[in-house]
């Protein structure tokens, strides 16, 4: 029986029809027998078009619908949902294009970009006649989460699923969660101490019965799909019990190794062994085996010989663990740019300039009455380091550095008047709650903001007095004026961390390396991988409530999927026609999930087949066009489909 | 070079894979960045999906130009198809020529979804390319009498 399709051709508003002749197209598709109807709409997205395309399905009895509109993947869940709604299969719908790839880039060309519409439209009609009303699989999902990543963004995604009574995996790989906004010393724009608000969060995740915290620890390998991720992660060796530790400080007294500390950018030391921060959760000493002087052979032991509960024990390994999630969410946060880079500001050579983490540090100690150098009455921020900069390729802005800047320059000036503070900002950007009302505060209170790029820094080699030259390009002057000490407000990047784990994952990255989510306005925590979500700056660059409400719309939207038990995948995968199939086992050899097995199907004659597991296979289809006999398909999109809308050019 | 019929425009045929490429060529649009005219989109998977007879059978057809595009090296969102497309491409592209078609008809790239300003830029160079080329006849299926099957 020949299929019954039901065109469509929308305006979009003018959008189209503005440049393509909807009339002309229409005319066109006019003559094949399977063609019911054609019709056009202003809006079929609307309320009223979907409407009409309920209605056409069940009066004039379509069992194929074309839409020629805008992208599939701007409204394709919206037809796919009418289909639905009217009984169909969503797989029967096939959309043209005639938006963005057609009326839009063309839109100086109407003649030919209709004539494009026209063949767009008729190769849709040539894949719809060939659709086969395919089901949605059916896959059950549990409630347990991994979530990569202790930061805020992941601490607080951990909170909101572990009280909503699912299982969660917490994953960190340095010996403390709490992340960068540990470093910080008080937050912009209520300068709450960031300590004090996050400390208690931090406490929260191991007393939460939910939550399996699992800190000094590295995700080795992810495989699976939704509903039954395989993970492998490795645990570092420790070497101190976190159980019988009781924080003594003796083995740190007793250990002779003096590294930099992380925690404070390198400003202070620690030992070999140490506490990871004051305020680190798990709360306990650990041995840094990359500094230690040796354990195996053992070289100084002289911690294990004060420890009085014995927590120490040398003889540990790192240790593999495996186990099963449902959903994972991804906050791996971020790193600051290297500002050594910009070697003209001298980060790394002059004495007297830092980057803003190092002065987030340095404020931290001198609000605890402990300040770790004196850093002079005149000082200079310097804003977009490392951001809005092509120079080194990083052309997006990175949201929080003048905000920080200006709570710095707030802390520093309150800390001990008669101080000078210059924030060189290329643009100041105060856009968020409360922003603008703290900025203006700022320079009530005496901060002085100049709109320029600093040129460069010279020290002085005796006083280590650094001279900034710049231009304000307010009052188109110059600027030539020494300073005691030169703050650069550097810009966030993505991590090592978070390229590992796309890589693992196979998620995509946006231009600036941060990871891409699946549709920038409505599915901004969501990313093309099912079951996998995103919370915080491995996104893109954000301020600590941005990440906190990223962080709890990232496990709302792992609960509404694993709350549902089922899960419905796309039904469009591999297929084997046995008959023509040789087992070769090419088809098996490309396939990047494991979703194809040789197996044999016949004992007597020892025939061998291939066979997909559907629930592994994404149908990308790269068995199908690597098999030799033919045999492999993709269903849903076929090699004869393809093969149909060719014969349309 | 040979003569080119008046009016002539070239046909290009493109297949792009759904995750960065086709995503690309929305952007473009999107950001009403112009590109020719003459290509016609087919949304396929990845760009590992491409069987070679697609190509081929696009020049059959009498499409002057084939595009393929798929994600960068690393970025396929199946991990590793644009690996396979690029391989099997390189291997057909030599056949082709040898068989006697000329260089420059059937083209690789990778366009990210980020890339509209890229994918605008490939399919005008692909499209002028082939424009100086001229129409291609070397594999197209005529009927007995004069002119294209379709």
């Amino acid at each position: 029986m020949a299929p019954r399709i039901g065109v469509y051709v929308c305006h979009c508003g003018g959008n189209i029809s503005e440049v393509v002749d909807i009339q002309k197209v229409m005319e066109s598709l006019e003559g094949p027998v399977d063609v019911v109807q054609i019709k056009d709409h202003e809006h079929i997205c609307s309320e009223v078009g979907q409407k009409l395309i309920l209605n056409d399905i069940k009066e004039n009895k379509l069992d194929r619908v074309v839409i020629a509109a805008c992208s599939p993947q701007f409204q394709g869940i919206t037809f796919m949902k009418t289909m639905e709604h009217a009984g169909l299969s969503p797989y029967v719908l096939e959309m043209a294009n005639i938006r963005e790839q057609c009326s839009w880039p063309h839109y100086d060309y109407p003649q030919e970009a209709t004539k494009k519409a026209i063949d767009l439209t008729k190769m849709s009609l040539a894949k719809a006649r060939l659709d086969i009303p395919l089901e949605k699989k059916v896959i059950p999902i549990g409630k347990r989460v991994l979530i990569i990543g202790g930061g805020i963004a992941g601490i607080q995604a951990a909170l909101d699923l572990g009280d909503a009574g699912f299982q969660v995996y917490l994953v960190e790989k340095d010996p403390s969660i709490g992340g960068k906004m540990a470093q910080l010393s008080k937050t912009f724009p209520t300068e709450d101490c960031a300590a004090c608000i996050l400390s208690p969060k931090m406490a929260d995740v191991p007393n939460n019965p939910n939550i399996k915290l699992m800190t000094s620890t590295e995700v080795k390998d992810i495989s699976g799909y939704i509903g039954n991720y395989q993970v492998t992660v490795t645990r570092k060796a420790l070497y101190v019990d976190p159980d019988k530790c009781t924080c003594c400080d003796k083995c740190v007294e007793a250990c002779p190794v003096t590294v930099p500390n992380e925690y404070d950018e390198g400003l202070t030391t620690r030992k070999a062994i140490y506490l990871p921060s004051p305020i680190a959760v798990p709360h306990s000493y650990i041995l840094d085996d990359k500094t230690c002087l040796g354990l195996f052979p053992l070289a100084c032991s002289k911690c294990k010989e004060v420890c009085e509960p014995n927590a120490i024990d040398y003889d540990v390994y790192p240790t593999e663990e495996k186990f099963t999630v449902d959903t994972i969410i991804v906050a791996t946060g971020f790193d600051i740019y290297d500002a050594r880079q910009k070697r003209v500001y001298g980060l790394g050579k002059y004495e007297n300039v830092f980057n803003a983490l190092e002065m987030e540090r340095m404020l931290a100690y001198a609000g605890e009455g402990k300040p770790l150098k004196d850093i002079g009455n005149r000082i200079a921020f310097i804003q977009c380091v490392g951001s809005r900069d092509e120079q080194v390729e990083h052309e997006y802005c990175s949201r929080v550095c003048c905000m920080y800047a200006t709570k710095l320059a707030c802390l520093l000036n309150r800390e001990r008047p008669g101080k000078e503070i210059y924030i060189f900002y290329t643009d100041l950007r105060a856009y968020g709650k409360g922003f603008e009302e703290y900025y203006k505060r700022a320079q009530s209170e005496g901060i002085k903001y100049i709109r320029g790029r600093v040129a460069e820094i010279l020290e002085d080699p005796k006083t280590k007095k650094l001279t900034l030259r710049a231009e304000d390009t307010l009052s188109r002057k110059i600027i030539e004026s020494e300073f005691n000490t030169v703050v650069l407000s550097v810009g966030l990047i993505p991590n090592e961390g978070t390229r590992h784990v796309a890589g693992l994952l196979g998620l995509s990255r946006s231009q600036d390396g941060f990871l891409k989510e699946a549709h920038l306005k409505f599915r901004p925590v969501d990313t093309l991988i099912e079951g996998v979500f995103l919370a915080g700056t491995v996104q893109g660059p954000k301020d600590i409530p941005d990440s906190v409400a990223q962080a709890g719309a990232a496990s709302s939207r792992a609960i509404s999927l694993m709350n549902k038990g089922v899960y419905e995948a796309e039904p469009i995968t591999a297929q084997i026609d046995e008959s023509i199939c040789i087992g070769c086992g090419m088809c098996a050899d490309v396939c990047a999930y494991k979703a194809i097995e040789i197996t044999v199907v016949d004992a007597h004659t020892g025939k061998k087949t291939a066979v997909v597991n559907e629930f592994l296979c994404k149908g990308c289809g790269t068995c199908a066009a690597t098999c030799r006999s033919g045999a492999a398909d993709v269903i849903g999109v076929s090699d004869h489909q393809i093969s149909k809308m060719i014969e349309v050019m | 070079m040979q003569e080119q019929p008046e009016n002539w425009e070239p046909r290009i045929i493109a297949f792009l894979c759904s995750w960065c490429s086709y995503a690309g060529a929305d952007l473009a649009g999107v950001s009403r960045r112009r590109y020719s005219p003459n290509v016609r989109i087919v949304k396929v998977p990845c760009s590992g999906r491409v069987n070679p007879f697609y190509i081929v059978k696009s020049l059959q057809q009498g499409c002057d130009g084939v595009l393929v595009s798929g994600c960068h090296p690393g970025e396929c969102h199946y991990s590793n198809g644009n690996y396979y497309a690029r391989r099997r491409f390189a291997i057909l592209k030599r056949l082709l020529e040898y068989i006697g078609l000329e260089e420059g008809r059937v083209h690789f790239s990778w366009v990210s979804a980020s890339e509209g300003d890229k994918f605008a830029k490939v399919v005008n160079e692909v499209t002028e390319t082939v424009r100086k080329l001229g129409p291609a006849t070397r594999l197209v299926k005529h009927s007995p009498v004069d002119g294209v099957v379709n």
